[in-house]
Formats: C-alpha cells, sequence, structure tokens
C-alpha cells in the first residue's frame, strides 16, 4: 500500500531525511519513532504530497507521490502535528467545507459529515465553534477531517501530543477502531503508544533509517524502550564516529 | 468550479466572521458618506452663488453634478480602497499558513489555482457588495438631480475594476509571508506604487513615459470616470488582474520547488 524508496528531502544543504525506504501492507498500522527532529514530519510531508521530495520516490496505493500527487491526495487522509482547523467555524460547518474540498459528492456531503462525527464522537460538540472546544476534542476535529473521505491511508503526526492521559487513551482507541482496512502511519515518540496500537515498527533517526520490523519481532528479547534507545545510540554513536574519528571523539 | 466556489465560500466566511469586515465595511461607508455630503454641500454653495451674480447663468451651464461631485466621490473612495484592501486580503493565505490550515488545502486534492481563484472571487464579492453599498449615493443624486447615468456608471465600473485589481495585488502580497502585518504593509506599498508610478513620466522621455502612463492605474481610472472605457483600458484591467493572480499562483506553488 505503501511504498517509500530512497526519499530525500534537503532544505539548502542540509539533509533533513535522507534515502529513506520503507514499506507498509493493507491493513497495517505503522508506527514511524523517532527523537524530536529526526524527519518524521518531513517524511509525512512528502507522503502527504505538501512537499516534494528532493529525489526518491514513494508510491501510495500505487500511485507516484509526485508525478501523481492528486490521486495520491484523494486516497489520503492527513492529520498534522496542529490540527488544520479553522476556529471561526462550527465543527458541522467544518466538516461539510473539509468534505467538499476532498471531492466528495455533493449528495453525500452531509451523510459523510453525520457519518464522521458519530465514528469521532463529536455529536454532542458538533454545534459549537471549534475555538471554544478543549485540545482533545480539537484533536478529534483533526481526525475527523482526515477521515471524512474514506481515505485508504491514514497519516497521522503526533497524534496524542499535549493531550491528558484519559484523551490519550481515548484518541488511541479511537485509532484503534479506525484502523480497519485502512494502512495507518503515526509517528510519535511515545514508546508505549507504539506497542499499543501498531503492528509495524520504523525507527528514524537524524534523516535515516535504523530499523524496520514488527513489533513481535523486536519485543521477542527485550523491551522497545530498549530498543529503542539501542538503535538511536548506536546510529548516533557511529555517526559520530563517521563525523569526527576516534581521535575528536576523544578531545570531549 | 466546485472547488472554487467551495474556497470562494469559505473565504467569505471568514472575512464575516471576524469583526475586520464589519470594521472595514462601516469606515469605508462612513468615510464615502462624508465625502459625498461635502461635495454635495460645495456643488450648492457653487450653484447658489453663480446664480446671484450678473450673467450667471451661462456659468452654470458649465456646472454639471457629474464632474463636481460624482467624479471627486470616486476619486476619493479609490484612495479609501487603496488602503483597506490590503487590510482585508492581508489574511487571505498569511493566516491559513499561520493556523496550519494551509497543510489542510494543499493536501486536498484541488489544485493551487483553483485555491487562489477562490480565495479572489471570495474577497471580490466582499468588495463589490461593499462598493455596491454607496450606490446610495448615486440613487440619491437621480432622485433629486440629473446626473448622466452612462457616466456615473462608468465609474462605478472604474471603481469595481480598481477594487479588483488591487485585491489580486493584495493576495499575492499575502502569498508572500505568514505574517498579517507584512502582507498588509507590503500591499500598501505596492498599491501606492502603481498609483504614482507615473509621476516621472513628463521627465521620461516620450517612450518611457507613455509605459508608466500605461502602467499607472490611475490614467486609467480617470478616463472611465469621465465616462470613457475604452479597449486599452480594459485590456490594462484584464492583464493587471489575470497577471497578478497568475503570479499569486507561482507564489502558492513555490512551496513545492523549493
Amino acid at each position: 500500500m505503501i511504498e517509500v524508496h530512497e526519499l530525500t528531502k534537503r532544505y539548502g544543504d542540509r539533509e533533513a531525511v535522507k534515502r529513506i525506504s520503507f514499506s507498509a501492507a493493507r491493513g497495517q498500522v505503522l508506527g514511524f519513532l523517532g527523537p524530536n527532529g529526526a524527519g518524521k514530519t518531513t517524511t509525512m510531508r512528502m507522503l502527504t504530497g505538501f512537499l516534494p521530495p528532493s529525489s526518491g520516490t514513494a508510491r501510495i496505493a500505487g500511485f507516484d507521490i509526485f508525478s501523481q500527487s492528486a490521486e495520491v491526495r484523494r486516497r489520503i487522509g492527513y492529520l498534522p502535528e496542529n490540527p488544520p482547523l479553522y476556529l471561526d467555524m462550527t465543527v458541522r460547518s467544518y466538516l461539510t467545507f473539509v468534505a467538499r474540498l476532498k471531492g466528495i459528492e455533493r449528495g453525500r456531503v452531509r451523510s459523510a459529515c453525520e457519518d464522521v462525527i458519530e465514528r469521532t464522537g463529536l455529536g454532542n460538540v458538533a454545534g459549537r465553534l471549534l475555538a471554544h472546544l478543549s485540545k482533545g476534542y480539537k484533536q478529534r476535529a483533526g481526525l475527523a477531517q482526515a477521515l471524512i473521505h474514506d481515505p485508504e491511508v491514514l497519516v497521522l503526526d503526533e497524534p496524542t501530543i499535549g493531550l491528558d492521559p484519559r484523551q490519550i487513551i481515548e484518541i488511541r482507541q479511537l485509532i484503534k477502531t479506525l484502523a480497519g482496512n485502512r494502512t495507518v502511519i503515526l509517528s510519535t515518540h511515545i514508546l508505549p503508544e507504539v506497542a499499543q496500537v501498531c503492528d509495524k515498527v520504523v525507527i528514524i533517526n537524524e534523516g535515516r533509517i535504523v530499523c524496520e520490523d514488527t513489533i513481535a519481532n523486536l519485543t521477542r528479547t527485550a523491551t522497545l524502550e530498549e530498543v529503542f534507545l539501542r538503535y538511536i545510540t548506536a546510529d548516533s554513536a557511529a555517526a559520530e564516529d563517521v563525523a569526527h574519528g576516534p581521535g575528536s571523539a576523544a578531545e570531549l | 468550479m466546485r472547488n472554487i466556489l467551495t474556497i470562494a465560500g469559505r473565504e467569505l466566511r471568514a472575512i464575516f466572521a471576524s469583526p475586520i469586515a464589519y470594521v472595514v465595511m462601516t469606515g469605508f461607508l462612513l468615510l464615502g458618506g462624508w465625502f459625498f455630503f461635502n461635495l454635495l454641500a460645495r456643488f450648492n454653495l457653487l450653484v447658489s452663488m453663480y446664480s446671484s451674480f450678473q450673467g450667471g447663468a451661462e456659468a452654470m451651464e458649465r456646472l454639471n453634478v457629474n464632474e463636481f461631485v460624482i467624479g471627486p466621490l470616486f476619486h476619493n473612495l479609490s484612495v479609501v480602497l487603496l488602503i483597506i484592501v490590503p487590510m482585508i486580503t492581508m489574511r487571505s493565505f498569511a493566516e491559513e499558513k499561520r493556523a496550519g490550515t494551509y497543510e489542510l488545502l494543499l493536501t486536498s486534492p484541488i489544485a493551487t489555482w483553483e485555491i487562489v481563484v477562490g480565495k479572489f472571487l471570495g474577497v471580490v464579492s466582499f468588495i463589490a457588495l461593499m462598493i455596491g453599498l454607496t450606490s446610495v449615493y448615486g440613487i440619491i443624486l437621480s432622485l433629486y438631480g440629473n446626473p448622466e447615468l452612462g457616466i456615473m456608471l462608468a465609474g462605478y465600473l472604474g471603481l469595481l475594476l480598481l477594487g479588483i485589481t488591487f485585491v489580486a495585488i493584495g493576495l499575492f502580497a499575502s502569498s508572500l509571508t505568514e505574517n498579517q502585518i507584512i502582507a498588509a504593509v507590503t500591499g500598501l506599498v505596492m498599491l501606492l506604487l502603481l498609483f504614482v508610478i507615473a509621476w516621472p513620466a513628463d521627465s521620461a522621455g516620450p517612450t518611457i513615459g507613455a509605459v508608466l502612463r500605461y502602467v499607472s492605474v490611475t490614467e486609467h481610472f480617470a478616463d472611465m470616470i469621465r465616462g470613457v472605457i475604452d479597449t486599452s483600458t480594459l485590456v490594462y484591467f484584464a492583464t493587471m488582474i489575470v497577471g497578478w493572480l497568475f503570479l499569486t499562483q507561482r507564489s502558492v506553488e513555490s512551496i513545492r520547488w523549493r
């Protein structure tokens, strides 16, 4: 469903994402893990067509993200790190707007809205202004926006960030129930979240993929924390060696 | 077309959802009323002065309401538009970028030119409504006097085309930044330049002078207020509007090649 091949993003001289490749099958929930600034958001922005890659390709549902961007965008639901909400609109009018934007046929706009409102549990705030909602409900509205056109692929950028524990649990539950036969990419740096929600893990550090495996395989001998730290520190140390050589490392 | 209307509808709602729309509209109509009242009062004074003169009847012939009230009114309103249009267009793109909704727009299956044209139509309908409301002045004049309707309508068309051109330029300024203040100031400076670009025309030599005069919006606008609608003026406005919208589209699209 998602095949990423040697995807690279450069900002000027700096390579934010370096030749990454990974894949996810239909129905899989893929946890995209990494420290802050590792390149998670940049990768997601490339997959959703917001930013073009500097080189490399990715195919989503068989369509190339660069040359067939419109087809890809039709099939993808994207929740950016800050939910893209128009705070001056009510939940219902906002979702109606998004439904039209996503190209849902005129006759089905209303039912698509009501459907997604129910699935994301927004029923009792549907008539309220987005500006007046709590952070948890805003996040739900963001999810509803990503889901409204029933996309084959869902891309969620840190969907639980800044929520209180109860809200985090609710959103995770929601993501699990929404997955169904969709492919979900979910970025996070909260490890237990991955263990609870995902089938497969990709760990990215300093723009490179350092690990791609299923949860079951990774946690066979160690906890996810240990695995994560091992990969991240091993990778950083290796990078350090390459950059400075053993001599300069000793001076530190 | 549907995508364009969706964006246009959202833009128009956003304008009315913020207090800016009401402040701007009230200010525009208040100033318009003030100009209208004073121009009319002056016209009245002239009429009563001339009629008390010996041989004033001849001079009275030359007093005409189109030239003494409507023309100056349109000129004054054009200056007000120059200042307030950037304040309406400033949020169009800048605010979307700041709020993160830009990502929603650009990752939706909709072309960037549809976003640009949609936003343009949304703001233009607001400006058209605002200009339309000033038609009370025309109606009052027609009830109590007999202005030449054709000239007045040409002037209105001129004011509308001027406002639409300003919107296209303001949108371009907004597409450059995520800071609304910068968008407003950039837009204002660009519009002012467009107003005064013909100032050196007399000293710049015949060719450059003619080019500057053609580029400047003021002469075309003045023509229309005098009731002259010629093809070169219409071509001028059409080129300006389409050209600036094209540049806006390139500017929005540029995120994809940076």
